[in-house]
């Protein structure tokens, strides 16, 4: 019988009934009394110096109360790279200031170099373009393909990074003769070259910002589209402002997701917060549709070549990568660690593979710049881990679930110490690999084959058994590695006088559903209903000092954070208790919401604890404060390692080049598993994204810079009928050994799991098929490409 | 978005009037000029909308064959062409989304010739009559390259004319990001001969295929065409399909229009 409440009922998303009746209050949804608007005027160019600004005839347009330039933000900081890396001669990575406005250059095409605040909306827009036809750009030569980008040194986008190089890093670089070694003597070696693709985030809402400005405290207030409003703050005041943390308040109130893209600070925050110290008035900024395909931080972008050294049989030897990363045109603020640290410490994937050496080269080009986006990383990785594995299994006619079960790590053998740097603390491989097989009637394949072939179609299946590193992340092995911040986080439970619960916790909910899974857990924890229970979320002033939502961390993490404060409470509780109770401390149980000495009928309810707390009548305030209020800060021992098979059947169309997903069958290892319903819609949706990044979406930019991609008449989003029903199942669970609650996070294992299965698959029904040309085909796997391939 | 003068005429003599006016431009379901004007492309002064004229409205059978009114929307022909002209309404009925196809109109897509749109195929392979606020063309006549078609200054379509083929099917491949066609084939069979419309896949927008045409009047099935072939001499080449690959979809989608043909 499933449980209707507490840990690992179905509740129904309570947030989803103000989202889905449109009652949601996002950034843009406020209005403030006296606001004034901002609209940022973006280069049209790639790469350009800029020339002269004239900003006169702008500030005499109707409504204009202010124009900002570069030149108003160069004496204060810049926007910084969270993580710090070091290239392989030791020498630390390049890093550009990233200003608030860009001054001197423009460096990609939304690049913002100014910006116009007035009394209307459409005043500011008119006072833009005009601002923008007196701006003389000297268009310099774009820098857009990574290779071209370090192979000519005369052209750069940051003057002083000669060869557009922000880093070359080698990851084990000890370990790299003897995976030179091992390579060389592997009786047989695989090689692939491919590429990730660059994606759009297209968060539903776009970003959007709210600066004020309070003359009479001197304080700030920045509403605004983040992940982590602690994080921006701390960006924001630290580096780029110089306010102290202490007079900036953010908040990030309802937010429409950002799947990464949201993390980081960006300059229009910046923006409307100086503006409206100048102007003693709100300012809002909302980016159009278009300005979020120019100027929201990217995902992905690699060009690797991996190759596998193995035996005939199968039996990987050896991994070893050599990878281009793009991160644009500035390092946005986790731009460094996606393709080291969430990449290179996972290329030796769910394997016993004894020799993994990774070289990830960074590169500035003149588009936008490339972030964090889901999974981060960790699908860049698994990509180019699984596609090769099956283009082995090909090369040498092997079965591609046998090799996996040759080469997955197996239960016996966690903790397990991969040679790229972690300690995965323990899984069941084999277990999700069976599941995966069985739900997906891998038995029936070969009928169903032929049922398709009967109708013209080439049917292919494609596997995927992978593994991430997420619940980011313990701060002191970060820290080695290169991040600048600690990523630990916080919850506050304020138990009411009146025995409801307020929790205050660091993570931000930004569609993952926190609001209904977090108070499933205190309901569990106190014995209390569900709906006793309220998260307070994104907003500075009022929750702890917590670091956000990505990486898959909120429930690992914040989570843990707020378990821990939950312990806390029970035991003050306890102490109460015992005083009402005339009984010993440690005579006090704790269950069903009852306070009870053990052994007795003597008990108070959870509720007179609470009261008594802040109705101190009969307490012993001698030893004991009032109050029934815990906070506990939680940093994680390990990173946490979800892993899972994916099985992807696909129709292909072999005269038009369509692909049809037809079945997908998702097995996961998230350990214990919080609510059910809600995994499994992380879940569709990640794979949702992977099968969009595998078949449709794709971010291309001309060899001017121009992104001819920027709208979705171009950049093709997966849709409902891109997507199958997906069968997904969760129960092969192995907890988490170093959280209270067993959990791994589910937020991004759909996105890194998919592609490869989908790719794997489209192979597999060309080869079926007698296209046995076809080797690889890079994503996204469109009709187009498919036919190429056919047709090469 | 440009600030404009919006005037809904309920005649098509007063629209006229209303058109003449300086810097007029007639607006239908505003699926394309609407969001050119948002992003401050376009900035007609005068919107003349044409959606309020009845005499523009509707499809029914009358000379010359079905008769549609040119601000007629995509969903009211997917449901009222259907008895008539099944291959038309199932057109119709394929056009973007349900809010696109609410607001979208027959004359709006046709006016606009955009290359890679439906109706166009529609209009040609059935060999219509456009018939506008001054005279009738023949859709042989009418368009004239991509975006660009015979009607003059000012002038604007009230009425297309299909006559009804004994058979004929629509068959399209959607454009994975914009869901208009890639290339799309319009067959129509009619007592005369066989006429076959290609939209999505020329530099010179909507074209009949007469190769096809002559072989599919001969014998009306995919076999009479499975010797020809396509020159991608002046197909579109873009991100979501080469010229060549474009050149296939043609004969690929001609093919399965005839099998689909009823």
């Amino acid at each position: 019988m499933p449980k209707d409440t507490g840990i690992g009922a179905s509740t129904k998303r309570r947030e989803d009934v103000r989202f889905l009746t449109g009652r949601g209050v996002y950034t843009d949804d406020l209005s403030l009394f006296g606001q004034a608007h901002a609209v940022m005027v973006r280069s049209s160019v790639a790469h350009g110096r800029i020339v002269s600004i004239d900003t006169a005839a702008a500030e005499s347009m109707p409504g204009v109360l202010a124009v900002f330039t570069g030149e108003d933000f160069k004496d204060v900081g810049g926007n910084p790279a969270g993580w710090l890396i070091n290239s392989r001669d030791g020498t630390p990575m390049r890093e550009p200031k990233r200003p608030v406005l860009a001054h001197g250059k423009v460096r990609h095409v939304g690049d913002a170099y100014a910006a116009v605040i007035a009394e209307t909306y459409a005043q500011a827009k008119d006072a833009a373009q005009v601002l923008a036809d007196a701006t003389v750009i000297e268009e310099l030569p774009a820098i857009v393909d990574m290779r071209a980008a370090v192979a000519d040194a005369s052209n750069r986008v940051h003057d002083e990074i000669p060869d557009n190089l922000c880093f070359d890093w080698g990851w084990i670089e000890d370990n790299r003769a003897a995976v030179d070694a091992a390579m060389k003597a592997a009786p047989h070696v695989v090689t692939l070259e491919l590429t990730n693709n660059r994606l759009v985030p297209n968060a539903m809402e776009p970003r959007a910002s709210i600066g004020e400005y309070f003359p009479g405290t001197g304080d700030y207030k920045l509403t605004t589209t983040s992940q982590n409003p602690h994080l921006t703050r701390l960006l924001v005041c630290a580096f780029v402002m110089g306010i102290p943390e202490n007079k900036l308040q953010v908040v990030a109130p309802d937010v429409g997701g950002g799947f990464g893209s949201k993390i980081y600070h960006y300059g229009e925050e910046a923006l409307v917060l100086a503006a409206a110290k100048r102007l003693g008035r709100p300012v809002r900024w909302t980016a159009e549709r278009t300005e979020s395909f120019l100027s929201d931080a990217h995902g992905r972008d690699h060009v690797t070549k991996i190759e596998l050294g193995c035996t005939k049989e199968g039996d990987i030897l050896a991994i070893r990568t050599e990878t281009l990363a793009n991160v644009g045109a500035y390092l946005s603020n986790f731009s460094t660690a996606t393709p080291t640290f969430l990449h290179g410490t996972l290329m030796a994937g769910p394997y016993k593979v004894p020799h993994v050496y990774v070289n990830v080269k960074t590169v500035f080009t003149n588009t936008a710049p490339v972030d964090a986006y889901r999974g981060a990383g960790r699908p860049e990785a698994t990509y180019s881990i699984e596609r090769v594995i099956d283009k082995m299994c090909r090369e040498l006619g092997l079965d591609p679930f046998e090799v996996r079960r040759r080469n997955l790590l197996t239960p016996d053998q966690f903790p397990y110490t991969t040679p790229v740097g972690l300690v995965y603390d323990t899984g069941n491989y084999q277990a999700t690999l069976d599941k995966a097989v069985e739900l997906a009637d891998v038995a029936g394949f070969e009928a169903r084959r032929a049922e398709s072939a009967k109708r013209g179609k080439l049917r292919g299946m494609g596997l995927s058994t992978w593994i991430e590193a997420c619940g980011i992340a313990p701060s002191h092995l970060v820290g080695v590695l290169g991040s600048r911040v600690g990523l630990y986080d916080a919850a506050t439970v304020r138990v009411n006088a009146t025995g409801t619960i307020s929790v205050m916790t660091g993570a931000h909910s930004h569609g993952q559903g926190h609001e209904t899974v977090f108070p499933q857990i205190v309901a569990e924890k106190l014995g209390i209903p569900e709906t006793s229970v309220e998260i307070v979320h994104g907003d500075t002033a009022k929750i702890p000092f917590g670091m956000g939502s990505y990486g898959s961390r909120s429930l690992a993490v914040a989570g843990s954070a707020m378990d821990r404060a939950l312990d806390k409470i029970i035991a003050k509780g306890k102490k109460i208790a015992a005083h009402m109770l005339e009984a010993a401390e440690g005579d006090i149980t704790f269950a069903d919401g009852k306070f009870s000495v053990a052994g007795t009928d003597k008990a108070k309810s959870f509720g007179e604890i609470a009261f008594s707390a802040y109705v101190p009548h009969n307490y012993p305030l001698e030893t004991l404060e009032p109050g029934l209020e815990e906070t506990a800060f939680y940093d994680p021992a390990n990173f946490t390692y979800p892993a899972g098979a994916y099985i992807c059947e696909v129709e292909v169309d072999a005269e038009t080049g369509k692909v049809d997903v037809v079945a997908f069958t998702a097995a996961d290892d998230f350990g214990n598993v919080m609510n059910p319903l809600i995994v499994e819609g992380q879940v569709h949706g990640g794979v949702g994204q992977g099968i969009g990044q595998a078949l449709c979406e794709n971010t291309s930019y001309d060899e001017n810079g121009q992104l001819l991609t920027g709208s979705y008449m171009d950049y093709a989003m997966p849709r409902a009928d891109d997507v199958p029903f997906y069968t997904v199942d969760h129960s092969c669970a192995t907890p988490c050994t170093h959280n209270p609650l067993g959990v791994k996070g589910c937020g991004e294992a759909g996105a890194i799991g998919s592609p490869p299965a989908v790719v794997n698959a489209v192979i597999d029904a060309l080869h079926s098929g007698g296209h046995t040309h076809v080797t690889h085909i890079d994503m996204p796997v469109s009709p187009n490409r498919v036919w190429q391939a056919i047709n090469a | 978005m440009h600030n404009f003068e919006f005037v809904k005429p309920s005649s098509i003599a007063d629209a006229v009037k209303a058109l003449a006016a300086e810097g007029a431009q007639p607006l239908s379901g505003g699926q394309t000029l609407l969001p050119t004007m948002k992003q401050r492309l376009a900035a007609p002064e005068v919107l003349v909308s044409l959606t309020g004229i009845a005499e523009m409205q509707g499809v029914c059978m009358g000379e010359g064959g079905l008769h549609v009114g040119a601000a007629t929307p995509h969903a009211v022909v997917a449901r009222e062409a259907a008895p008539s002209y099944p291959a038309l309404a199932a057109l119709a009925g394929g056009i973007g989304d349900p809010a696109v196809r609410n607001r979208g109109t027959i004359g709006g897509s046709v006016a606009n010739n955009d290359p890679a749109a439906c109706y166009p195929a529609a209009v040609l392979a059935s060999g219509a009559t456009v018939v506008t606020d001054r005279r009738r063309i023949a859709a042989d006549d009418y368009f004239q390259g991509m975006f660009t078609t015979a009607l003059e200054e000012g002038e604007f379509i009230t009425q297309v004319i299909f006559p009804v083929p004994q058979a004929a099917a629509y068959v399209k491949f959607n454009q994975p990001a914009s869901r208009f066609a890639l290339t799309a084939v319009f067959v129509a069979r009619f007592a005369d001969g066989v006429r076959v419309a290609v939209t999505g896949a020329s530099n010179n927008g909507v074209f009949r295929w007469e190769e096809a045409e002559a072989a599919l009047s001969a014998d009306f099935s995919t076999a009479a065409i499975s010797g020809l072939s396509v020159s991608d001499a002046d197909m579109i080449s873009d991100l979501h399909g080469s010229a060549a690959y474009r050149a296939n979809l043609v004969k690929v989608l001609t093919g399965r229009a005839v099998n689909a043909a009823h």
